[in-house]
Protein backbone atom coordinates (compact mmCIF):
# COMPACT_ATOMS: atom_id res chain seq x y z
CA UNK A 1 0.00 0.00 0.00
CA UNK A 2 0.83 3.70 -0.79
CA UNK A 3 0.70 6.17 2.11
CA UNK A 4 0.76 9.72 1.77
CA UNK A 5 2.17 11.41 4.77
CA UNK A 6 1.52 15.24 4.62
CA UNK A 7 3.13 17.27 6.24
CA UNK A 8 1.58 20.05 8.54
CA UNK A 9 3.55 22.70 11.23
CA UNK A 10 3.10 26.23 12.00
CA UNK A 11 4.48 28.38 8.95
CA UNK A 12 5.36 31.46 10.82
CA UNK A 13 7.69 28.94 13.16
CA UNK A 14 9.10 27.34 10.06
CA UNK A 15 9.98 30.54 8.58
CA UNK A 16 11.95 31.53 11.72
CA UNK A 17 14.47 29.19 11.64
CA UNK A 18 17.74 30.45 10.71
CA UNK A 19 19.06 29.55 7.27
CA UNK A 20 21.51 26.89 9.51
CA UNK A 21 19.03 25.31 11.71
CA UNK A 22 16.52 24.71 8.27
CA UNK A 23 19.60 23.37 7.02
CA UNK A 24 20.18 21.07 9.56
CA UNK A 25 16.75 19.71 9.65
CA UNK A 26 16.80 19.19 6.19
CA UNK A 27 19.80 17.30 6.86
CA UNK A 28 18.28 14.78 8.82
CA UNK A 29 15.27 14.49 6.90
CA UNK A 30 17.59 13.28 4.06
CA UNK A 31 18.85 10.70 6.17
CA UNK A 32 15.55 9.08 6.88
CA UNK A 33 14.91 9.30 3.03
CA UNK A 34 17.63 7.91 1.74
CA UNK A 35 17.26 4.69 4.04
CA UNK A 36 13.69 4.51 2.75
CA UNK A 37 15.18 5.11 -0.81
CA UNK A 38 17.20 2.52 -0.63
CA UNK A 39 14.47 -0.25 0.47
CA UNK A 40 12.74 0.94 -2.98
CA UNK A 41 10.17 2.69 -1.17
CA UNK A 42 10.44 6.23 -1.49
CA UNK A 43 8.04 7.75 -4.50
CA UNK A 44 7.57 11.52 -5.03
CA UNK A 45 9.03 13.72 -2.18
CA UNK A 46 7.80 17.64 -2.00
CA UNK A 47 8.21 20.47 0.20
CA UNK A 48 5.77 23.34 -0.96
CA UNK A 49 6.22 27.44 -1.15
CA UNK A 50 5.07 29.03 1.22
CA UNK A 51 1.37 28.99 1.63
CA UNK A 52 1.45 33.30 0.65
CA UNK A 53 2.36 31.90 -3.12
CA UNK A 54 -1.02 29.49 -2.74
CA UNK A 55 -3.96 29.88 -4.69
CA UNK A 56 -7.71 28.21 -4.19
CA UNK A 57 -10.11 27.79 -6.77
CA UNK A 58 -13.55 26.62 -5.44
CA UNK A 59 -15.92 24.72 -7.19
CA UNK A 60 -18.46 26.56 -7.29
CA UNK A 61 -20.68 27.81 -10.35
CA UNK A 62 -18.60 29.60 -11.65
CA UNK A 63 -15.64 28.90 -10.17
CA UNK A 64 -14.09 31.05 -7.98
CA UNK A 65 -10.35 31.91 -7.37
CA UNK A 66 -9.42 33.09 -3.79
CA UNK A 67 -6.31 34.54 -3.02
CA UNK A 68 -4.02 31.82 -0.17
CA UNK A 69 -4.54 28.18 0.82
CA UNK A 70 -7.45 26.10 1.26
CA UNK A 71 -7.99 26.49 4.61
CA UNK A 72 -7.49 29.00 7.24
CA UNK A 73 -5.49 26.91 9.97
CA UNK A 74 -2.65 27.34 12.76
CA UNK A 75 -0.63 24.68 10.62
CA UNK A 76 -0.31 24.71 7.17
CA UNK A 77 0.69 21.72 4.93
CA UNK A 78 4.02 22.29 3.93
CA UNK A 79 5.04 19.23 1.92
CA UNK A 80 4.49 15.55 1.57
CA UNK A 81 5.75 12.21 0.95
CA UNK A 82 4.61 9.11 -0.66
CA UNK A 83 5.95 6.29 0.51
CA UNK A 84 5.40 2.34 0.08
CA UNK A 85 4.41 0.44 3.59
CA UNK A 86 3.00 -2.72 4.52
CA UNK A 87 0.25 -1.06 7.17
CA UNK A 88 -0.25 1.63 9.21
CA UNK A 89 1.97 0.36 11.61
CA UNK A 90 4.98 0.93 9.66
CA UNK A 91 3.83 3.78 8.08
CA UNK A 92 3.08 5.30 11.38
CA UNK A 93 7.10 4.24 11.80
CA UNK A 94 8.25 6.32 8.85
CA UNK A 95 6.27 9.49 10.13
CA UNK A 96 8.03 9.03 13.79
CA UNK A 97 11.42 8.93 11.85
CA UNK A 98 10.22 11.64 10.34
CA UNK A 99 9.37 13.45 12.91
CA UNK A 100 12.54 12.86 15.92
CA UNK A 101 14.08 14.23 12.70
CA UNK A 102 11.75 17.65 12.35
CA UNK A 103 10.09 18.16 15.50
CA UNK A 104 7.21 20.30 16.08
CA UNK A 105 3.93 20.26 13.85
CA UNK A 106 2.10 17.41 12.85
CA UNK A 107 1.70 14.38 10.03
CA UNK A 108 -1.42 13.33 8.55
CA UNK A 109 -0.90 10.08 6.82
CA UNK A 110 -3.56 9.00 4.33
CA UNK A 111 -3.38 5.50 2.22
CA UNK A 112 -3.31 6.80 -1.67
CA UNK A 113 -6.32 5.13 -4.15
CA UNK A 114 -4.57 6.59 -7.35
CA UNK A 115 -1.12 6.74 -8.09
CA UNK A 116 -0.42 8.07 -11.34
CA UNK A 117 3.26 10.08 -11.12
CA UNK A 118 3.29 10.42 -15.17
CA UNK A 119 -0.63 11.78 -14.98
CA UNK A 120 -1.95 8.91 -17.43
CA UNK A 121 -4.92 7.76 -14.99
CA UNK A 122 -5.71 4.04 -15.93
CA UNK B 1 16.96 21.26 16.79
CA UNK B 2 18.76 21.70 20.32
CA UNK B 3 15.56 22.66 23.02
CA UNK B 4 16.93 25.87 23.14
CA UNK B 5 16.95 26.69 19.66
CA UNK B 6 13.50 25.50 19.04
CA UNK B 7 12.46 28.16 21.74
CA UNK B 8 14.36 30.36 20.00
CA UNK B 9 12.22 30.01 16.97
CA UNK B 10 9.05 29.49 18.64
CA UNK B 11 9.32 33.05 20.32
CA UNK B 12 10.70 34.87 17.18
CA UNK B 13 7.65 33.56 15.61
CA UNK B 14 4.95 34.41 17.91
CA UNK B 15 6.86 38.06 19.18
CA UNK B 16 4.79 39.96 16.36
CA UNK B 17 1.72 38.75 17.41
CA UNK B 18 2.38 38.47 21.03
CA UNK B 19 4.16 42.23 21.68
CA UNK B 20 1.38 43.67 19.38
CA UNK B 21 -1.91 42.21 22.00
CA UNK B 22 0.54 43.32 24.87
CA UNK B 23 0.56 46.33 23.21
CA UNK B 24 -3.12 46.46 22.69
CA UNK B 25 -3.49 46.04 26.56
CA UNK B 26 -0.99 48.42 27.95
CA UNK B 27 -0.59 50.96 25.32
CA UNK B 28 2.92 51.29 25.99
CA UNK B 29 5.79 50.26 24.53
CA UNK B 30 8.14 49.64 26.67
CA UNK B 31 5.32 48.08 29.58
CA UNK B 32 4.51 45.46 26.38
CA UNK B 33 7.94 44.71 25.46
CA UNK B 34 9.20 44.26 29.27
CA UNK B 35 6.41 41.59 29.48
CA UNK B 36 7.63 39.73 26.43
CA UNK B 37 10.55 39.41 27.69
CA UNK B 38 9.59 38.39 31.35
CA UNK B 39 7.39 35.79 29.41
CA UNK B 40 10.03 34.52 27.76
CA UNK B 41 12.19 33.99 30.07
CA UNK B 42 9.01 31.71 32.22
CA UNK B 43 8.82 30.22 28.25
CA UNK B 44 12.76 29.15 28.90
CA UNK B 45 12.10 27.59 32.06
CA UNK B 46 9.16 25.97 31.56
CA UNK B 47 9.00 24.68 28.07
CA UNK B 48 11.69 22.40 28.45
CA UNK B 49 10.13 20.70 31.12
CA UNK B 50 6.00 20.70 30.30
CA UNK B 51 6.63 20.76 26.80
CA UNK B 52 6.13 23.50 24.13
CA UNK B 53 2.19 24.67 24.26
CA UNK B 54 0.38 24.33 21.37
CA UNK B 55 -0.43 28.15 21.11
CA UNK B 56 3.23 29.52 22.23
CA UNK B 57 2.02 32.97 21.27
CA UNK B 58 -1.26 32.94 22.97
CA UNK B 59 0.78 30.80 26.03
CA UNK B 60 3.16 34.45 25.93
CA UNK B 61 0.82 36.93 25.72
CA UNK B 62 -1.04 35.52 28.75
CA UNK B 63 1.63 34.83 30.46
CA UNK B 64 3.09 37.92 30.18
CA UNK B 65 0.15 40.34 30.61
CA UNK B 66 -0.61 38.42 34.12
CA UNK B 67 3.19 39.05 34.77
CA UNK B 68 3.15 42.52 34.34
CA UNK B 69 -0.39 43.24 36.07
CA UNK B 70 1.75 41.13 38.97
CA UNK B 71 4.33 43.58 38.95
CA UNK B 72 2.39 46.51 39.06
CA UNK B 73 0.06 45.41 41.98
CA UNK B 74 3.64 44.19 43.51
CA UNK B 75 4.79 47.66 43.09
CA UNK B 76 1.60 49.25 44.69
CA UNK B 77 1.74 46.59 47.17
CA UNK B 78 5.36 47.36 48.15
CA UNK B 79 4.81 50.94 48.84
CA UNK B 80 2.09 49.59 51.11
CA UNK B 81 3.82 46.83 52.67
CA UNK B 82 7.26 46.74 51.98
CA UNK B 83 8.21 43.39 53.84
CA UNK B 84 5.36 41.68 51.39
CA UNK B 85 6.90 40.99 48.16
CA UNK B 86 4.92 37.79 47.46
CA UNK B 87 3.18 37.80 43.64
CA UNK B 88 0.16 36.25 42.80
CA UNK B 89 0.24 33.29 40.44
CA UNK B 90 0.45 34.05 36.71
CA UNK B 91 -1.99 31.25 35.74
CA UNK B 92 -5.07 32.63 38.03
CA UNK B 93 -7.35 33.45 35.18
CA UNK B 94 -6.04 30.80 32.17
CA UNK B 95 -9.02 29.72 31.04
CA UNK B 96 -10.80 33.50 30.64
CA UNK B 97 -7.84 34.95 29.24
CA UNK B 98 -7.65 32.25 26.05
CA UNK B 99 -10.72 32.37 25.42
CA UNK B 100 -10.51 36.10 25.25
CA UNK B 101 -7.40 35.39 22.86
CA UNK B 102 -8.84 32.59 20.95
CA UNK B 103 -11.63 34.69 18.94
CA UNK B 104 -8.43 36.22 17.20
CA UNK B 105 -10.43 39.41 15.56
CA UNK B 106 -7.79 41.66 16.70
CA UNK B 107 -4.97 39.66 15.53
CA UNK B 108 -4.37 41.03 12.17
CA UNK B 109 -4.40 45.11 13.36
CA UNK B 110 -1.99 43.98 16.60
CA UNK B 111 0.40 43.23 14.53
CA UNK B 112 -0.17 45.90 11.72
CA UNK B 113 -0.60 48.71 14.79
CA UNK B 114 3.00 47.55 16.01
CA UNK B 115 4.39 47.61 12.88
CA UNK B 116 2.63 50.94 11.96
CA UNK B 117 3.55 52.26 15.20
CA UNK B 118 7.64 51.65 14.34
CA UNK B 119 7.14 53.32 11.14
CA UNK B 120 5.45 56.60 12.42
CA UNK B 121 5.87 59.47 10.50
CA UNK B 122 7.48 61.25 13.03
CA UNK B 123 10.14 59.36 12.82
CA UNK B 124 13.27 59.35 10.81
CA UNK B 125 13.91 56.50 8.32
CA UNK B 126 16.90 54.62 10.41
CA UNK B 127 14.99 55.34 13.43
CA UNK B 128 11.94 54.26 12.02
CA UNK B 129 13.73 50.76 10.67
CA UNK B 130 15.99 50.06 13.53
CA UNK B 131 12.45 50.39 16.13
CA UNK B 132 11.04 47.47 13.94
CA UNK B 133 14.27 45.21 14.21
CA UNK B 134 14.15 45.75 17.73
CA UNK B 135 10.45 45.94 18.90
CA UNK B 136 8.94 43.69 15.86
CA UNK B 137 11.72 41.23 14.99
CA UNK B 138 13.56 41.19 18.78
CA UNK B 139 16.53 41.87 17.49
CA UNK B 140 19.10 42.15 19.91
CA UNK B 141 20.81 45.78 20.16
CA UNK B 142 23.95 44.53 19.32
CA UNK B 143 22.91 42.77 16.31
CA UNK B 144 21.04 45.99 14.66
CA UNK B 145 24.37 47.73 15.62
CA UNK B 146 26.53 45.77 13.78
CA UNK B 147 23.91 45.46 10.46
CA UNK B 148 24.09 49.36 10.25
CA UNK B 149 27.73 49.28 10.85
CA UNK B 150 27.41 51.63 14.02
CA UNK B 151 28.46 51.26 17.45
CA UNK B 152 26.16 49.46 20.00
CA UNK B 153 25.79 52.39 22.15
CA UNK B 154 25.08 54.67 19.25
CA UNK B 155 22.14 52.18 18.54
CA UNK B 156 20.59 51.99 21.80
CA UNK B 157 20.33 55.77 21.88
CA UNK B 158 18.90 55.33 18.95
CA UNK B 159 16.38 53.28 19.15
CA UNK B 160 15.61 55.48 22.91
CA UNK B 161 14.80 58.69 21.18
CA UNK B 162 12.84 56.81 18.71
CA UNK B 163 10.90 54.85 21.32
CA UNK B 164 10.28 59.02 23.41
CA UNK B 165 8.60 60.12 19.96
CA UNK B 166 6.50 56.84 19.32
CA UNK B 167 5.25 57.40 22.87
CA UNK B 168 4.40 61.01 22.48
CA UNK B 169 2.84 60.32 19.18
CA UNK B 170 -0.62 59.38 20.13
CA UNK B 171 -1.24 56.23 18.24
CA UNK B 172 -4.84 55.46 18.08
CA UNK B 173 -5.34 51.87 20.06
CA UNK B 174 -9.21 51.49 18.68
CA UNK B 175 -9.80 48.91 15.67
CA UNK B 176 -8.81 51.24 12.30
CA UNK B 177 -11.56 51.99 9.90
CA UNK B 178 -11.09 50.26 6.38
CA UNK B 179 -9.14 53.93 5.04
CA UNK B 180 -6.83 54.00 8.00
CA UNK B 181 -6.24 50.52 8.05
CA UNK B 182 -4.74 50.58 3.97
CA UNK B 183 -3.02 54.10 4.93
CA UNK B 184 -1.19 51.71 7.65
CA UNK B 185 -0.77 49.08 5.32
CA UNK B 186 1.25 51.59 3.06
CA UNK B 187 3.63 52.83 5.71
CA UNK B 188 4.27 49.70 6.60
CA UNK B 189 5.01 48.73 2.82
CA UNK B 190 6.93 50.88 2.74
CA UNK B 191 9.21 50.51 5.96
CA UNK B 192 9.70 47.06 5.27
CA UNK B 193 11.08 48.15 1.51
CA UNK B 194 13.63 50.35 3.64
CA UNK B 195 15.11 47.95 5.65
CA UNK B 196 15.99 45.44 2.70
CA UNK B 197 17.60 48.49 1.09
CA UNK B 198 19.31 48.98 4.11
CA UNK B 199 20.65 45.63 3.38
CA UNK B 200 20.09 45.50 -0.31
CA UNK B 201 22.57 48.27 -1.14
CA UNK B 202 25.34 47.59 0.89
CA UNK B 203 29.05 47.16 -0.90
CA UNK B 204 30.63 43.92 -1.40
CA UNK B 205 32.82 44.03 2.01
CA UNK B 206 29.28 44.69 4.20
CA UNK B 207 27.03 42.89 1.92
CA UNK B 208 27.75 39.35 4.24
CA UNK B 209 27.08 41.78 7.76
CA UNK B 210 24.01 43.31 6.63
CA UNK B 211 22.39 40.58 4.41
CA UNK B 212 20.24 39.72 7.57
CA UNK B 213 18.52 42.69 7.04
CA UNK B 214 17.08 41.60 4.08
CA UNK B 215 16.53 38.25 5.19
CA UNK B 216 13.88 40.11 8.19
CA UNK B 217 12.38 42.39 5.69
CA UNK B 218 11.72 39.21 3.85
CA UNK B 219 9.99 37.31 6.45
CA UNK B 220 8.18 40.59 7.88
CA UNK B 221 6.72 41.13 4.26
CA UNK B 222 5.63 37.28 4.22
CA UNK B 223 3.98 38.22 7.88
CA UNK B 224 2.14 40.62 6.43
CA UNK B 225 1.13 39.18 3.34
CA UNK B 226 -0.32 36.78 5.45
CA UNK B 227 -2.35 39.01 6.83
CA UNK B 228 -3.34 40.47 4.06
CA UNK B 229 -3.61 37.73 1.87
CA UNK B 230 -5.51 39.52 -1.21
CA UNK B 231 -3.41 43.38 -1.70
CA UNK B 232 -1.76 42.88 -4.73
CA UNK B 233 1.10 45.69 -3.81
CA UNK B 234 1.57 43.49 -0.80
CA UNK B 235 2.04 40.26 -3.21
CA UNK B 236 4.26 42.89 -5.39
CA UNK B 237 6.19 44.15 -2.33
CA UNK B 238 6.93 40.56 -0.97
CA UNK B 239 7.86 39.62 -4.88
CA UNK B 240 9.81 42.31 -5.15
CA UNK B 241 12.17 41.69 -2.24
CA UNK B 242 12.29 37.66 -2.95
CA UNK B 243 13.42 38.73 -6.68
CA UNK B 244 15.97 41.07 -5.77
CA UNK B 245 17.07 38.97 -3.04
CA UNK B 246 17.52 35.27 -4.88
CA UNK B 247 20.65 37.33 -7.18
CA UNK B 248 22.27 37.98 -4.02
CA UNK B 249 25.27 35.76 -4.17
CA UNK B 250 26.04 36.84 -7.63
CA UNK B 251 25.89 40.68 -6.99
CA UNK B 252 29.84 40.33 -5.45
CA UNK B 253 33.13 38.81 -7.08
CA UNK B 254 35.64 37.43 -4.38
CA UNK B 255 36.94 40.83 -4.06
CA UNK B 256 33.76 42.52 -3.28
CA UNK B 257 33.53 43.95 -6.44
CA UNK B 258 29.88 44.77 -7.45
CA UNK B 259 28.92 42.94 -11.03
CA UNK B 260 26.51 43.95 -12.92
CA UNK B 261 23.30 42.26 -13.91
CA UNK B 262 24.19 41.14 -17.46
CA UNK B 263 27.80 39.99 -15.43
CA UNK B 264 26.19 37.27 -13.13
CA UNK B 265 26.60 33.80 -12.80
CA UNK B 266 22.52 33.10 -13.31
CA UNK B 267 23.62 29.53 -11.89
CA UNK B 268 24.17 31.34 -8.56
CA UNK B 269 20.66 33.01 -8.29
CA UNK B 270 18.33 30.99 -6.01
CA UNK B 271 15.65 29.10 -8.13
CA UNK B 272 13.15 28.83 -5.04
CA UNK B 273 13.49 32.57 -4.19
CA UNK B 274 12.53 33.69 -7.75
CA UNK B 275 10.03 30.61 -8.03
CA UNK B 276 8.18 32.03 -4.93
CA UNK B 277 8.58 35.47 -6.38
CA UNK B 278 7.42 34.76 -9.86
CA UNK B 279 4.29 32.69 -8.68
CA UNK B 280 3.52 36.31 -6.38
CA UNK B 281 3.15 38.41 -9.23
CA UNK B 282 1.90 36.18 -10.77
CA UNK B 283 -1.09 36.28 -8.39
CA UNK B 284 -0.95 39.82 -8.15
CA UNK B 285 -1.80 40.80 -11.83
CA UNK B 286 -4.72 38.83 -11.64
CA UNK B 287 -6.52 41.42 -9.50
CA UNK B 288 -5.56 44.00 -11.99
CA UNK B 289 -4.66 46.67 -9.85
CA UNK B 290 -1.68 47.76 -10.47
CA UNK B 291 0.54 49.45 -8.19
CA UNK B 292 4.64 50.53 -8.30
CA UNK B 293 5.54 47.39 -6.20
CA UNK B 294 4.14 45.24 -8.56
CA UNK B 295 5.24 46.56 -11.82
CA UNK B 296 9.20 46.39 -9.84
CA UNK B 297 8.44 43.35 -9.01
CA UNK B 298 7.22 42.44 -12.78
CA UNK B 299 10.47 44.11 -13.90
CA UNK B 300 12.68 42.16 -11.68
CA UNK B 301 11.09 38.51 -12.82
CA UNK B 302 11.92 39.38 -16.12
CA UNK B 303 15.16 39.38 -15.44
CA UNK B 304 14.81 36.49 -13.32
CA UNK B 305 12.70 34.80 -16.58
CA UNK B 306 15.93 34.99 -18.61
CA UNK B 307 18.14 32.67 -18.55
CA UNK B 308 20.68 34.40 -20.66
CA UNK B 309 21.36 38.34 -20.53
CA UNK B 310 20.46 38.17 -24.43
CA UNK B 311 17.44 36.59 -23.15
CA UNK B 312 16.45 39.90 -21.74
CA UNK B 313 13.09 41.17 -23.02
CA UNK B 314 13.76 45.12 -22.85
CA UNK B 315 11.23 45.95 -24.71
CA UNK B 316 8.87 44.58 -22.00
CA UNK B 317 10.71 46.35 -19.25
CA UNK B 318 11.21 49.80 -21.20
CA UNK B 319 7.01 49.68 -21.10
CA UNK B 320 6.56 48.31 -17.31
CA UNK B 321 9.14 51.16 -16.53
CA UNK B 322 6.96 53.89 -18.60
CA UNK B 323 4.07 52.62 -16.61
CA UNK B 324 5.93 53.17 -13.50
CA UNK B 325 7.03 56.30 -14.70
CA UNK B 326 3.33 57.30 -14.59
CA UNK B 327 2.57 56.27 -11.41
CA UNK B 328 5.47 57.52 -9.03
CA UNK B 329 6.74 60.01 -11.59
CA UNK B 330 10.76 60.31 -11.06
CA UNK B 331 14.10 60.96 -12.34
CA UNK B 332 15.74 57.90 -11.00
CA UNK B 333 12.59 55.93 -12.71
CA UNK B 334 13.51 57.71 -16.33
CA UNK B 335 17.33 56.69 -15.53
CA UNK B 336 16.46 52.84 -15.58
CA UNK B 337 14.05 53.55 -18.08
CA UNK B 338 16.85 54.47 -20.28
CA UNK B 339 18.88 51.84 -19.25
CA UNK B 340 15.96 49.62 -21.37
CA UNK B 341 15.75 51.86 -23.73
CA UNK B 342 19.55 51.71 -24.83
CA UNK B 343 18.78 47.66 -25.65
CA UNK B 344 15.78 48.57 -27.38
CA UNK B 345 16.58 51.67 -29.57
CA UNK B 346 19.99 52.03 -29.10
CA UNK B 347 22.33 54.45 -26.66
CA UNK B 348 21.47 57.76 -28.31
CA UNK B 349 17.89 57.64 -27.88
CA UNK B 350 18.66 56.67 -24.17
CA UNK B 351 21.20 59.77 -23.83
CA UNK B 352 18.25 61.77 -25.51
CA UNK B 353 16.06 60.54 -22.40
CA UNK B 354 18.44 61.29 -19.39
CA UNK B 355 19.66 64.56 -20.64
CA UNK B 356 16.83 66.55 -19.33
CA UNK B 357 17.40 64.94 -15.55
CA UNK B 358 21.32 66.38 -16.06
CA UNK B 359 20.42 69.39 -13.24
CA UNK B 360 18.08 67.45 -10.57
CA UNK B 361 20.54 64.14 -10.64
CA UNK B 362 23.56 66.42 -11.09
CA UNK B 363 24.51 64.91 -7.59
CA UNK B 364 23.52 61.61 -8.57
CA UNK B 365 26.25 58.34 -8.48
CA UNK B 366 24.58 56.35 -11.28
CA UNK B 367 23.17 59.59 -12.99
CA UNK B 368 26.72 59.49 -14.46
CA UNK B 369 27.55 55.92 -14.24
CA UNK B 370 24.81 55.57 -16.81
CA UNK B 371 25.70 58.82 -18.83
CA UNK B 372 29.29 57.73 -18.95
CA UNK B 373 28.31 54.07 -19.95
CA UNK B 374 25.84 55.52 -23.24
CA UNK B 375 28.89 58.22 -23.71
CA UNK B 376 31.38 55.34 -24.74
CA UNK B 377 28.88 53.27 -26.29
CA UNK B 378 28.96 56.13 -28.83
CA UNK B 379 32.58 56.75 -28.87
CA UNK B 380 32.53 60.26 -27.36
CA UNK B 381 34.91 58.59 -24.95
CA UNK B 382 36.39 61.91 -23.53
CA UNK B 383 32.48 62.90 -22.62
CA UNK B 384 32.66 59.60 -20.88
CA UNK B 385 35.80 59.94 -18.92
CA UNK B 386 34.51 63.19 -17.65
CA UNK B 387 31.25 61.55 -16.47
CA UNK B 388 32.91 58.74 -15.18
CA UNK B 389 35.15 60.64 -13.02
CA UNK B 390 32.38 62.52 -11.54
CA UNK B 391 30.78 59.11 -11.01
CA UNK B 392 33.75 58.35 -8.68
CA UNK B 393 33.64 61.65 -7.15
CA UNK B 394 29.73 60.89 -5.96
CA UNK B 395 30.58 56.93 -5.04
CA UNK B 396 28.47 55.87 -2.21
CA UNK B 397 30.08 52.19 -1.55
CA UNK B 398 34.36 51.31 -2.09
CA UNK B 399 32.37 49.32 -4.31
CA UNK B 400 30.47 51.76 -6.72
CA UNK B 401 34.03 53.72 -7.03
CA UNK B 402 35.69 50.37 -8.11
CA UNK B 403 33.27 49.63 -10.79
CA UNK B 404 33.71 52.99 -12.40
CA UNK B 405 36.94 52.87 -12.41
CA UNK B 406 37.19 49.39 -14.36
CA UNK B 407 34.81 51.69 -17.00
CA UNK B 408 37.25 53.93 -16.82
CA UNK B 409 40.32 52.18 -17.15
CA UNK B 410 38.90 50.21 -20.09
CA UNK B 411 38.07 53.54 -21.82
CA UNK B 412 42.11 53.94 -21.14
CA UNK B 413 42.94 51.00 -22.64
CA UNK B 414 40.75 51.53 -26.18
CA UNK B 415 41.77 55.25 -26.63
CA UNK B 416 45.99 54.59 -26.18
CA UNK B 417 46.24 53.24 -29.52
CA UNK B 418 44.28 55.75 -30.91
CA UNK B 419 46.46 58.20 -28.83
CA UNK B 420 49.35 56.68 -30.28
CA UNK B 421 48.29 57.54 -34.14
CA UNK B 422 48.05 61.27 -33.00
CA UNK B 423 51.17 61.95 -31.57
CA UNK B 424 52.94 60.04 -34.84
CA UNK B 425 51.16 62.86 -36.97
Amino acid sequence: MLYAILCYHDEDFVGSWSKEQDAAVMEKLGAVQDNLAKQGRLGPVARLLPTTAATTLRKENPPVVLDGPYAETKEQLLGFYIVDCKNLDEALDVARDLGNANPGGAYEIRPVGLFAPGGKMK
Amino acid sequence: MTDTAWIDAALTSARPQAVGALLRYFRDLDTAEEAFQNASLRALRSWPQNGPPRDPAAWLIMVGRNAAIDEVRRKRRQEALPEDDRSISDLDDTEEELAERLDGSHYRDDILRLLFICCHPDLPPTQQIALALRIVSGLSVKQIARAFLVTEAAMEQRITRAKARVADANVPFETPGAVERSERLASVAAMIYLIFNEGYSSSGDTAETRKPLCEEAIRLARLLLRLFQSEPEIMGLTALLLLQHARANARFDAEGQLILLEDQDRSRWKKPLIDEGIALIDKAMRHRQSGPYQVQAAIAALHARAERPEDTDWQQIDLLYGALEVMQPSPVVTLNRAVAVSKVRGPQAALDMIEPLAARLSNYFHYFGVRGAFLMQLDRNEEARIAFDRAIALANTSAEAAHIRMHLDRLMRDSRPRDSKISKK
